[in-house]
């Protein structure tokens, strides 16, 4: 594992700077409430948040922020992206992940003492993420075992019932193999520093996430997952997506109060 | 009101001397292992020797980094990564003062007070009197630890000379803040550390002669190497691990192939090797050697009427002579016994920070790395707040970490080869001090 006192990656090669695009929603009255920042998945941007969350969460009294991945990134670079915009926010923020953007979150926690964090529909690390793809979207994940870009399907991440799916699907960015093999297979994340509370949410009906996968996340930050059946991947895009950020909003001012 | 003030109790909170980079770096990570702090910082905001607004703030119109910004930045606090490689100084204090607002710090922190006396009073515990820079009463309080984060750039150390009888100007680098104090004047700078070199070019820049007196040759690096900033060409050598003759050979050859023979301007050859001394980086100073803007002096002998008399007999006659004669650490309010300082005035202190006696009481950023401090400054301070948290919970392992640290070999942690200087007993190399902090910290992890 490499240190994470001696960071000669960033003393000798720092990762470059871009123009990082952050969509915000801002409450109407200035709360003392930490400001929330939204990361999500591969293949999804800031947009996804937006949609319904930021304005949800800025609506419950949080500053909402959500930023978009850089193109041609790394995980590196992600991570790298999500500690900068987090620093640049006035008080100590809360980071919430999406489907990969929770593993690019898992890796931030290890760079930035985040106030609180949440994993929500987290991918695992290493192959269960590819068994449960091929599972439920062989013909879309086959093309990534040859370096292809995969193709996520309709059924994967949205539920049958949802009417803007193709609409959003056709949003969705292609991203290459190599940036997926990256992200799944990078080292583990070291441990989170300044030991903030950490909530999982996710979704026995997910089939990116297998249910056991969020049973062992949760259990790596020492609780269980918070779980809303009947839901797709896309939490925050869903016909339900109001259960969910209520409920994480609920445990953040249970955490704040505490 | 009784004249004698009753002492307040704080319980298990912390003291923290300062509101600088490591004060604030040491509030945050003290906080961050649970426990209540009282930062006192006698200025009225926050920045410490980068808060240009106060009297005692080193800083001058044109300071910029020395070193490059991903070497200097805290760890987990990153500054903004479209800044420039070297950030102007007033850059650096809004740093400072956004780490303090996002950690929501200020609540720990009481702005003009003055930390007039620290006392042990046994079991681990001290007592602090403080006092308001506008005057009044004195206050005493009890804290579980202390922690002494009051910087080391703010005392200047005198000249070594009689100046009693000269008739010119003669003001410490400290007092050097404008270029308009150079414009049209005829300068002689003392002292070839990183401020003397800035102040020659600055004085190139602007007064009609310059004189720049070096008691010694110095290896003058320019701030960038193969189109890179150096200190980082510098790390990926370290990151390398090169041993440490082969570095001195790399550095020789690529100062020889880039900068060239210095003592061709007069220069003194340098009498130590590279990485044997504190890293002077800068890369106009031999330009402007070069352009006759600067003329090199050794060292200054007797100041008397308007002459200066140097070394080598010579005598020139400016109007204002600057003293970059750098700075000396300074802890009135600490019996020097308390960190075992010696005649010299030098603390001796496990890993430049932890008081060999007093398992209560610790120094943030009493080093001079060849590199930013505020890195170094972040991992001493989650290591004293470790300890500290581990100490109250785990006594026995605590106890045991301390036996082992006992024996750290001294080479292990600090600079063993390094020219005598009144500031380079503190002088560290970055990557074997934060290898030496990592290790401890390992050990004192939370189970």
């Amino acid at each position: 594992m490499s240190s994470q006192v001696l960071r000669f990656a960033d003393w000798t090669s720092p990762v470059p700077p871009v123009r990082r695009e952050v969509l915000s929603a801002l409450p109407e009255t200035a709360e003392d409430n930490p400001p929330v920042l939204f990361v999500p998945g591969l293949g999804h941007g800031a947009w996804a948040f937006a949609e319904h969350w930021l304005g949800h969460t800025a609506s419950r009294g949080f500053a909402a922020h959500s930023v978009s991945p850089r193109a041609n990134g790394s995980l590196r670079a992600y991570v790298h992206d999500v500690v900068q915009v987090a620093a640049g926010l006035p008080r100590q923020a809360v980071l919430v992940g999406h489907g990969a953007g929770a593993l690019v979150v898992a890796h931030a926690l290890a760079r930035y003492p985040a106030r609180a964090a949440v994993l929500a529909a987290p991918v695992p690390e290493g192959w269960s993420a590819l068994g449960a793809a091929l599972r439920a979207n062989p013909l879309g994940t086959l093309p990534a075992l040859i370096g292809a870009a995969p193709r996520l399907s309709r059924k994967q991440l949205f539920s049958a019932e949802l009417a803007e799916a193709d609409a959003y699907r056709a949003k969705l960015e292609r991203t290459p193999a190599a940036i997926y093999r990256q992200v799944l297979f990078a080292t583990p994340p070291a441990a989170p520093v300044g030991d903030p509370p950490t909530l999982v949410v996710g979704s026995p009906d997910d089939r990116v996430v297998p249910r056991k996968a969020l049973d062992r996340t949760a259990a790596r930050f020492g609780g269980a997952p918070l779980l809303f059946p009947g839901m797709a991947h896309d939490l925050m895009l869903d016909t339900n997506w109001r259960e969910p950020i209520d409920a994480i909003l609920d445990w953040l001012t249970k955490e704040l109060a505490g | 009101m009784p004249d004698t003030p009753d002492i307040a109790d704080r319980h298990d909170a912390v003291c923290v001397i300062g509101a600088g980079g490591s004060g604030l770096a040491a509030i945050k990570n003290l906080r961050e292992q649970g426990f209540a702090v009282d930062c006192y910082e006698r200025e009225t905001s926050v920045g410490g020797a980068w808060n240009w607004r106060h009297d005692r703030s080193p800083v001058y119109a044109s300071t910029h980094l020395i070193s490059s910004r991903p070497l200097t930045e805290f760890p987990d606090f990153p500054m903004p990564d479209d800044w420039p490689d070297y950030p102007h100084h007033s850059k650096l204090l809004s740093y400072l003062e956004r780490y303090a607002q996002h950690f929501g710090l200020g609540d720990s922190i009481w702005f003009g007070t003055e930390v007039v006396a620290v006392t042990p009073v046994g079991d681990g515990r001290w007592d602090v009197t403080t006092r308001s820079t506008g005057g009044g009463a004195e206050r005493i309080q009890r804290y579980a630890a202390v922690v002494v984060a009051n910087g080391h750039n703010w005392s200047p150390k005198p000249l070594p000379v009689d100046t009693s009888k000269y008739r010119g100007q003669v003001i410490h680098a400290s007092a050097y803040k404008d270029p308009a104090q150079l414009r049209g004047r005829k300068v002689l700078v003392v002292g070839g550390g990183n401020t003397g070199c800035d102040i020659a070019v600055e004085a190139a820049q602007q007064a009609s002669t310059v004189w720049h007196s070096t008691r010694r040759g110095y290896w003058y690096a320019p701030k960038y190497v193969f189109g890179r900033p150096a200190d980082q060409v510098n790390d990926k050598m370290l990151q390398l691990r090169l041993p440490l003759w082969l570095r001195q050979w790399i550095y020789h050859r690529a100062l020889r192939l880039t900068v060239g023979d210095i003592t061709r301007y007069g220069l003194p050859e340098p009498d130590h090797r590279p990485y044997e001394s504190h890293p002077v980086v800068n890369s106009q100073l031999v330009y402007y050697l070069g352009h006759g803007r600067i003329t090199p002096v050794p060292d200054v002998t007797r100041l008397e009427g308007s002459t200066v008399e140097l070394a080598d007999g010579r005598r020139v006659e400016p109007d204002l002579v600057i003293t970059a004669t750098g700075y000396l650490p300074r802890f009135e309010f600490l019996a020097p016994e308390l960190l075992d300082i010696d005649d010299d005035g030098k603390p001796d202190l496990h890993l430049h920070a932890f008081a060999r006696k007093h398992p209560t009481l610790a120094v943030i950023g009493l080093v001079q790395p060849d590199a930013g401090l505020f890195p170094l400054a972040h991992w001493q301070s989650v290591a004293v707040a470790r300890w500290l948290r581990l100490r109250a919970t785990d006594p026995v392992r605590a106890a045991a970490v301390q036996q082992r640290e006992s024996t750290r070999p001294l080479r292990s942690w600090t600079r063993l080869r390094v020219v005598p200087s009144s500031r380079h007993w503190f002088e560290v190399s970055h990557t074997s001090y934060l290898r030496t902090l990592e290790d401890l910290l390992k050990q004192l992890e939370p189970a």
